[in-house]
Formats: structure tokens, C-alpha cells, sequence
């Protein structure tokens, strides 16, 4: 029997993400890399560790071996504890039957038995897509004031978005009465960001419900909640304040991703009381030659920069050759930009080579229609030609260039 | 592979005298170095990367920052069950309270060393800066059939070297002769202060060195007894620099704008590993201009830098010029201060305005924490 814990978290990290396109083509999206260090998954995994939550359950699905392999001890996250510590979860065959982890309800579901042995009092549902440094132990105080069942956290967006999201209408006292999936008349403008906490006696309860229900897509949103909400159990929604965003789409990612090199824009990393762990790769410290222009940018352990960058995210060990230019632009770890290559507007992923004098994106006021403009994407391990051209908005992966060279 | 019959000692405070302000505060072991790494990260990685399990660092002063850098050992892979890293603090049994002498240090640790199980033992100082494969002086060893074996290099005996080894070596790299602190001008055959032996022979050798009161590691040893075993010689070729004094200190650390010092140090396949601090990557600001630098994590920069190397969480204000600086971790720079060969260790605060000039042969030092 292991020791009770007050808090478990149960991280959904087994979505494709498709809207990530070649991004995810091999890698489940809580690991794509962020911010020149990080992969997505290291913030949820951080406000964990900070919020004292020790028990992590993560559940995964689609492309799980970057990610697991990822995790690993949960040590770069101080989450390598003695009884609790951060489990991967894979769906799994059983003695009757086996499935695969139908809906974000499902996987919970499915994983009742590894909840059960810390005997929690709740249970917090977080995804692997967002960017956010966020206390759960305030939300988690906030719940048990409201003497609440299930806890929603969200945050204010302008009025004109609203219809963007899922919607929260709420009482004076902050309890809900209303969830608007994406309204065309929003009522309100608080936005649910995808983070629950549940007092895990009644979720565990839902959650027979609706898997004994044929009918339920077993999804949290779509399903659970709105049950919960008829039968007038306490919901209560918890406002967020702070930097938050989804990074599920090309242009979000990217956005977010320049985020950081906005100084106006109130996400801040190098706070040292909420610090955003990750693993390591170990490589020494960058180096900025001769003849190099380096402004606006964050640039990681490893890389080697002669050419210009401005408005760049360097992951690490990214190489920019001479008379290369790369601007507002993210090159993930192990890229080489060759001479006088020009990356603009653009995300290229792992292990790529942009060949000599090839071009990736451009700027959008170079654009005659304005609809034909967007981030330009280059998969991982892609090699493109010299002089190749990548328009705007489009997409390649390495399999497009294998054909052409065969 | 993990683990090959060899047991490290490393000996974190050797030659801590020649580099003053440097170690006021800190082993050499523990000299911050390269951006992001302490000086023991060399050999230490080095013992770990050829396949070694057990780390024995031998500490004598000043080895709080040490501690603090080394923790668990785990960041170099040596927290473990089986062996892993062991600090060895002075001991005061039937020896002297502080040892003073390599061969007082090692008597010192004789039941650290008479418990491991390893049959050879491997011995570096924390003072040179090199990436070398130690499976090449292993087999090298073992190959020779040899009694020791000692890394050297072949140049001019660098300056200021502590009692350099110097060595004749015939062409089947057998030692014939060995000079301590010779006057020497040209080029010769001089120890690294690396040195591989049997376990057995070693505690036979300390044992009958402290029983006769020879307490010189090198003279009463090393050459007393060269004649009496097969000591061979491993030429070692790559980078390799020693750090006895702040000229070499500043130096090593402009050593590694070359791209050629820098893929031999750090050598993907023998990475150097060191204590993971969790900085977010280095930020460049508007009207940010860098040239040759080398720059860590955590690192904010909206000034000018030229020729410098900047440790993690190194702050430059806006309009600051630095050229030819070593600035270690979060100290922070104003702005429109302007510096030329200057060494700031950590955590000093340079306010807006200042102006500070060194000279490349005489760089100025400023110590840990001061307010300029």
C-alpha cells in the first residue's frame, strides 16, 4: 500500500495534434519543442513540481516513444520520488478486452486503479498543449473553500474571441450554470482553459457513468462536465491571471514562440521561484562568430551563429552559416542553415538542413495576396536542396525530398 | 560499456595557491570555467566517459563550493548503487590532521582504497583542461604490461608549471629518465599529472614512502622508484592547457573562441557534463551587437560584446561596451559601463557608467560579489 496522496494530476498527452501538421508527424505534441530548451509537456511537468504535486500520471497514445523517452525518471523535473513520482500511461491490453484510450474521459477511466492507490481527495486534469506557469495549489485551496466537485480554470479573453472557446457563465459566487461550446452570441468572456480539478469520490462515480453510457463519446468537455452541471453538482470556475496561451496550430506555436522575445508580453522564464525544468542536452555554452548579427533573439547551449538572425528562436546546436539570414523565426535542435540561405517566418524542425542560397517563407509584405501568407513549416530531418524554395504557409517533410532525389 | 577495473582520484585542491583570488573562496576543482562548467567537470567526465564507476575527489580546503557543484554526483551518472562518487574530506587517524602532500593525501584515503575492488587506479589533478580518452591509456597499459603509466605531451614545459615531470622516453614509450622541475628551454616530453597504477602497488608505494618519511609524491615516489617497475608513457596530442595563474586562467577561456579547441574539449561522443541549472536560453535585446563570444544560458544582453566568454546569468545593460572579458555566473553589468580585460567572478554588480580597463597581460580581477 503506498502512501496516501492528498493531490494526484493526470496530464492528457496522447493527442496527435494534427493541426501541428509535420510537426507531429512523429512525435506526440506535449513534445514538441518550445522556446529554444523546452519541449510543450516541461510546463505542466514544472507547475507540478512547483505546486508540490508529486504524483503525475501522463497519459499518452499516439507516437509515445520521444515522449516517454522524454520523461524517463521524471528527474529533470524533480519528480523521481520515492512513492509518488511521474508514471507514463499507455493504454493496455486486459484479461476481457483491450482499447485504446477513446476519449480524454476514457483515459482516465482506464486508469482508475492507478488513481486508487494513492487514495486521493482530488484529482487534478491538465493537457499537454498549453504554455502557462500556473499555481495548482491555489486552485486546489480555491476548490476546497468552494467545498466544490469539479473546479474549472479560466481566463478572460477580449469579448471578439470568445466565440473561439469554450465559454464559462457563472454566478456571482463563481459557480457555474452554463458551459457555451463555442457561442456565436458569447455571454460571457471567460474562456475554460482545459485545467480541472475534480474531489475524486464524485468524479470516479461520472466516470462508471458514462463509460456504462453507449452513447458518450467519453470526453470530458463534451460528456462529463455537462453531466455533472445537469444533476447540479458544484462547479466553479477558477480565474486565471497570467500568460496563457494554446499552442495546437502552426500559427499559435509560432506566435508563442515569439512571445518570448516580447518584452511586453508578462511570460517570464528566468524566474527562480518558478522555474521551467526540462532535460538537458548537455552541450556548451554558443558561440557568436566574427561578422555575426545577433538581435531580438533567444539562442541556446550549443549553437554556432555567423550569420543573421534577428527575431530568432535557437534551439540547441543549431548551426547558422555565413551570409545565412533567419528572421522571426524558430530552427529547432541540431538545424543547419547554409550560406546564404533565408529562413523567414518560419519554423524548421529537428535535424534539417536548409541548403545553400534556399529560401524558406517570406516576409508578409512581400505578399501580392495576403490570404497566401503564413509560417512556412519544415519537418524534421528534412534536407532541402540548395537554392530550394519553400513558400509561405507551406508545408514539407523529409519524405517529399527522398522521392525527388530517387 | 560500463565499468572497467579502474577506481579515480582526483585531487580537488592541488596547485589552489597559484591561482589566488581565483580560489579565495573555492577548490581549483571548482574555478568556474568555459561558460558553464567548473574545471573538475574535465577530468571528471573524462573518468566517466572511458567507463570508470567509482570517483574518489580527494578535498583538503575550501570544498563547500565544491560540494555544492558535485551534489550527488549525478549529473556526471555517478549517483548509483554500484560505486558512483565519493567525497573524501581530511581524515585525522594515524596521519597528520590536514594532509599537506599528495602521498599524506593518499595515506590518508588507504581504506578507500583497500576497499574498492577495482585493480587499477587512475590519478588526476583538476587543473588542465583537456578531453582525452582514457580507454586508449588503459589499453595502452595494459598492453605494455606496464607497472604505471604517465600522460605526457610533447612542447615547451608551460610556464609557471608546479614542479613540471620531465621525461625520456624510448621509442617504445618505456620511461628511462625522469627530471622533476628541470631548467628547461626547448621542446620536451612533460607529465600531465595524470597517472595509472595498480591499486596493490600504489598502497605498497605509499606504505613504504610514509614508513622512510618521504612525503614528495614526484621525487620519492614517482622517480625514487623508476628504476625498480615498468613505467610507461602515453603521449596525449590533443587540446590540452594548464591553469596555474589568472595569465592561463584568462587565456583557457579565449582558448575556446577556436573552433578547433572547441570540438576537441567537446567532443559529442565524450560529452563534459556539469550541474544543470534550469536558466531559459540567453536573450539578445534590440541594438544587441556580439562578435566571437562565447555566451551560456540565462544570459541577458543588450549591450556590445567582443571577444568575451559570458557564464550563465550574465546581465549587459544597454550601450555597455565589454571587449575581452571573462564575466562568471549572474553577475551583472549596467549600462554604458565600458570593460576591457577584465575577469569578474561571480555575482559582482558593475553599475551603469563604470569604466574598467585591464591589459591583456595583466587582466583586472574582480572578486566574487563586490560592487563596483
Amino acid at each position: 500500500m503506498l502512501p496516501k496522496q492528498e493531490v494526484v494530476a493526470m496530464l492528457l498527452a496522447g493527442g496527435q495534434g494534427s493541426r501541428l501538421g509535420v510537426l507531429t508527424k512523429s512525435l506526440a505534441k506535449p513534445a514538441v519543442p518550445y522556446g529554444g530548451k523546452y519541449r510543450i509537456i516541461d510546463f505542466p511537468l514544472s507547475n507540478c513540481a512547483n505546486s508540490g504535486i508529486e504524483t503525475v500520471g501522463v497519459l499518452t497514445q499516439y507516437q509515445p516513444l520521444v515522449l516517454n523517452d522524454y520523461i524517463g525518471s521524471g528527474q529533470p523535473w524533480d519528480l523521481d520520488s520515492m512513492n509518488g513520482g511521474v508514471h507514463v500511461l499507455a493504454p493496455y491490453q486486459r484479461s476481457s478486452k483491450a482499447d485504446w484510450y477513446k476519449g480524454t474521459a476514457n483515459a482516465i477511466y482506464q486508469n482508475i486503479p492507478f488513481i486508487e492507490r494513492y487514495n486521493p481527495d482530488y484529482v487534478v486534469v491538465l493537457s499537454g498543449d498549453h504554455i502557462y506557469k500556473m499555481d495548482y495549489s491555489k486552485m486546489v485551496a480555491y476548490h476546497k473553500e468552494k467545498k466544490a466537485d469539479c473546479t474549472i480554470a479560466e481566463m478572460e479573453v477580449p469579448m471578439e474571441e470568445a466565440s473561439r472557446f469554450g465559454i464559462l457563465n457563472t454566478n456571482e459566487d463563481g459557480s457555474i450554470y452554463e458551459f457555451d461550446e463555442k457561442p456565436k452570441a458569447p455571454k460571457s468572456n471567460k474562456a475554460s482553459m482545459g485545467i480541472y480539478v475534480f474531489t475524486w469520490s464524485k468524479l470516479r462515480k461520472y466516470l462508471e457513468a458514462d463509460e456504462a453510457n453507449p452513447n458518450s463519446s467519453n470526453d470530458f468537455g463534451k460528456d462529463v462536465l455537462p453531466a455533472m452541471l445537469n444533476v447540479g453538482e458544484r462547479m466553479f470556475a477558477y480565474q486565471f491571471e497570467g500568460y496563457w496561451k494554446d499552442v495546437g496550430t502552426i500559427e499559435s506555436l509560432w506566435e508563442s514562440n515569439m512571445d518570448l522575445l516580447n518584452p511586453n508580453v508578462e511570460l517570464d522564464l528566468s524566474e527562480e521561484s518558478w522555474k521551467i525544468y526540462s532535460r538537458n542536452p548537455g552541450m556548451p555554452p554558443h558561440y557568436i562568430a566574427k561578422g555575426a548579427k545577433v538581435q531580438n533573439s533567444l539562442v541556446a547551449e550549443g549553437c554556432n551563429v555567423y550569420g543573421e538572425i534577428d527575431f530568432a528562436v535557437l534551439f540547441s546546436g543549431v548551426y547558422i552559416a555565413p551570409g545565412a539570414v533567419v528572421k522571426d523565426s524558430i530552427i529547432m535542435p541540431g538545424s543547419r542553415i547554409e550560406e546564404g540561405a533565408v529562413v523567414q517566418y518560419a519554423i524548421v524542425a529537428e535535424n534539417s538542413v536548409i541548403g545553400k542560397n534556399a529560401t524558406v517563407g517570406a516576409r508578409p509584405e512581400e505578399m501580392e495576396n495576403k490570404d497566401e501568407w503564413g509560417v512556412a513549416v519544415v519537418g524534421a530531418g528534412c534536407h532541402l536542396p540548395a537554392g530550394a524554395a519553400v513558400q509561405p504557409k507551406a508545408m514539407v517533410d523529409a519524405s517529399m525530398f527522398e522521392e525527388a532525389t530517387k | 560499456m560500463r565499468g572497467n577495473n579502474v577506481v579515480g582520484i582526483l585531487f580537488s585542491n592541488a596547485h589552489d595557491d597559484k591561482l589566488r583570488e581565483l580560489t579565495e573562496h573555492r577548490a581549483i576543482a571548482s574555478v568556474p570555467y568555459g561558460g558553464r562548467y567548473r574545471l573538475i567537470d574535465f577530468p571528471l567526465s573524462n573518468m566517466v566517459n572511458c567507463g570508470i564507476n567509482k570517483v574518489g575527489v580527494i578535498t583538503k580546503s575550501n570544498y563547500q563550493s565544491l560540494m555544492d557543484h558535485l551534489g550527488s554526483g549525478k549529473a556526471w551518472d555517478l549517483s548509483r548503487k554500484r560505486e558512483g562518487l565519493f567525497m573524501l574530506p581530511p581524515f585525522s587517524g594515524e596521519h597528520s590532521s590536514v594532509s599537506n602532500s599528495r602521498v599524506e593525501s593518499l595515506a590518508a584515503i588507504k581504506r578507500f582504497l583497500k576497499n574498492s575492488k577495482e585493480e587499477y587506479v587512475l590519478l588526476s589533478d583538476c587543473d588542465i583542461v583537456c578531453n582525452i580518452d582514457y580507454r586508449e591509456v588503459i589499453s595502452a597499459h595494459l598492453e605494455n604490461q606496464a607497472d604505471l603509466t604517465i600522460v605526457y605531451r610533447y612542447g615547451k614545459v608551460p610556464e609557471k608549471m608546479t614542479d613540471a615531470s620531465v621525461y625520456t622516453i624510448d621509442p617504445d614509450g618505456r620511461v628511462l629518465d625522469m627530471l622533476v622541475n628541470p631548467n628547461t628551454e626547448g621542446e620536451c616530453n612533460y607529465g600531465l599529472n595524470m597517472l595509472l597504477i595498480g591499486r596493490e602497488l600504489l598502497m605498497k608505494l605509499v606504505d613504504d614512502c610514509v614508513s622512510r618519511n618521504l612525503y614528495d609524491f614526484k621525487r620519492d615516489l614517482l622517480q625514487r622508484n623508476l628504476k625498480n617497475y615498468r613505467v610507461f608513457a602515453y603521449h596525449f596530442t590533443g587540446f590540452a592547457q594548464q591553469i596555474n595563474s589568472t595569465n592561463t586562467y584568462f587565456e583557457a577561456n579565449m582558448a575556446l573562441m577556436q573552433p578547433q579547441v572547441r570540438n576537441q574539449l567537446f567532443n559529442p561522443d565524450r560529452p563534459i557534463y556539469t550541474k544543470v541549472r534550469d536558466d531559459m536560453c540567453a536573450r539578445y535585446g534590440l541594438g544587441s551587437v556580439v562578435e566571437n563570444s562565447l555566451i551560456a544560458d540565462g544570459c541577458v544582453i543588450e549591450g556590445e560584446v567582443e571577444n568575451c566568454v559570458l557564464f550563465r546569468g550574465v546581465k549587459v545593460g544597454k550601450g555597455a561596451k565589454l571587449s575581452n572579458c571573462v564575466i562568471m555566473q549572474d553577475t551583472e553589468i549596467g549600462e554604458n559601463c565600458t570593460m576591457s580585460y577584465v575577469i569578474a567572478d561571480k555575482d559582482v554588480i558593475i553599475k551603469d557608467e563604470r569604466s574598467l580597463m585591464g591589459f591583456q597581460s595583466y587582466p583586472v580581477f574582480i572578486s566574487k560579489g563586490s560592487i563596483v
